[in-house]
């Protein structure tokens, strides 16, 4: 098994769902998409880098996506920041950009530190994870289940750009998987 | 400032900004901001109030969205400090229409003249180039900006870096609008957008 194997892998559980995302962030014409990898959006992040539409943009730190999105609207387009639970912490000062310029914010996270999580580093940031965007001013919504992502996104997708409402999705380990970390 | 002969801030951005046709520029948090506005109040002018170390991302997201427009980031070198990964990012993205401008005083100006990294160690051209900004230079005269600014127009060869010497003087402050929402749809109705 692979040093970074999910403890589903086998069965492949991202590749529905994440297409599902890729489709949702193509009918609202996405065009940026700033990143900072996490296994859980490899297939999303792949699907974007192919696509003649969207741009992938890697960052140094999750913080960049939050000004890029604002760059990205002052400039006529739409972004949406992947990345995961640890790199939200990294956001909270540039997260001010959402309200202040009532951007149409959507941010996708995987979530790490619960369901099952081997790791006790990943656990204070995870766990703090949906209180810091709510503290932030940001809507949050989870998907758990893949059946359930493609309804819990659009929704967020609808809000956050119809709506000017800055919105986080969370999708859960649950959902990804758990890590499993072998010698 | 113990230095002799360095540049007047806002001569800098005056030259920088005197031919800008187009452009759309990014004032970093602090000086830089009341520069721009210092230099004349324009559709295009995106005063930053906050968002320290944010200004290269907000100029990026900008430019890779109007790629035929000139984009300038203009800033300082404690707001450049802070989002100093943000260069590697734009050394990847290479945006031709990108140009990045530091207003150099080796110091935190607004909030009681600290010395900042620049002033002993840290060579931010050099981190530029190193990030894979190949256009990347020092200066020191004004007959170099003047030269340097009609550059600012090629949205094909950037992305460029320039970092300017600047004497450390705290000028009277040219307070532009501090309101978001304004500013940002200002620049988006500029570039034809209408409101949600």
């Amino acid at each position: 098994m692979q040093m970074h194997a999910r403890a589903d892998a086998a069965s492949d559980p991202t590749a529905c769902w994440s297409d599902d995302i890729f489709a949702i962030l193509q009918s609202f014409d996405v065009r940026q998409v700033p990143y900072v990898p996490d296994a859980g959006h490899s297939q999303l992040i792949e699907r974007v880098l192919a696509s003649p539409s969207m741009r992938g943009i890697a960052l140094t730190t999750e913080e960049e996506g939050v000004a890029l999105i604002a760059g990205a609207w002052a400039g006529g387009q739409r972004g949406v920041l992947l990345m995961q639970s640890s790199g939200v912490g990294n956001c909270v000062n540039m997260l001010s950009l959402t309200q202040i310029f009532r951007l149409p914010f959507l941010t996708l996270v995987t979530m790490r530190g619960e369901w099952g999580e081997f790791n006790p580093w990943q656990v204070p940031m995870g766990s703090s994870t949906e209180a810091v965007f709510e503290l932030s001013g940001i809507k949050v919504l989870r998907a758990s289940h893949p059946q359930e992502v493609r309804e819990v996104v659009q929704a967020g997708a609808m809000q956050a750009y119809n709506a000017c409402t800055p919105t986080a999705v969370l999708l859960s380990q649950r959902l990804i998987g758990t890590k499993v970390f072998t010698k | 400032m113990s230095k002799a002969n360095l540049l007047d801030r806002r001569g800098v951005v005056a030259s920088l900004l005197a031919d800008r046709k187009g452009a759309i520029v990014v004032g970093g948090l602090g000086a830089s901001t009341y520069d721009i506005a210092a230099a004349g109040d324009h559709d295009r002018n995106f005063y930053l109030w906050g968002a320290m170390g944010g200004a290269v991302m907000i100029g990026l997201g900008l430019a890779l969205a109007q790629p035929e427009l000139p984009v300038v980031v203009i800033t300082g070198d404690g707001e450049m400090l802070m989002g100093m990964g943000s260069l590697a990012t734009v050394g990847l993205q290479k945006p031709g229409n990108l140009s990045i401008v530091v207003l150099d005083n080796e110091c935190y100006g607004e909030t009681g003249g600290q010395v900042s990294h620049t002033a002993v160690a840290a060579d931010l051209v050099g981190i530029a180039r190193s990030c894979g900004i190949r256009t990347a230079q020092a200066m020191t005269t004004l007959a170099e900006v003047e030269a340097f600014a009609p550059s600012l127009q090629d949205v094909a060869s950037g992305p460029r870096f320039a970092s300017v010497k600047i004497d450390g003087a705290n000028l009277e402050r040219v307070l532009s609008s501090r309101d978001g929402s304004f500013i940002v749809n200002r620049i988006r109705g500029s570039l034809g957008h209408t409101p949600i």
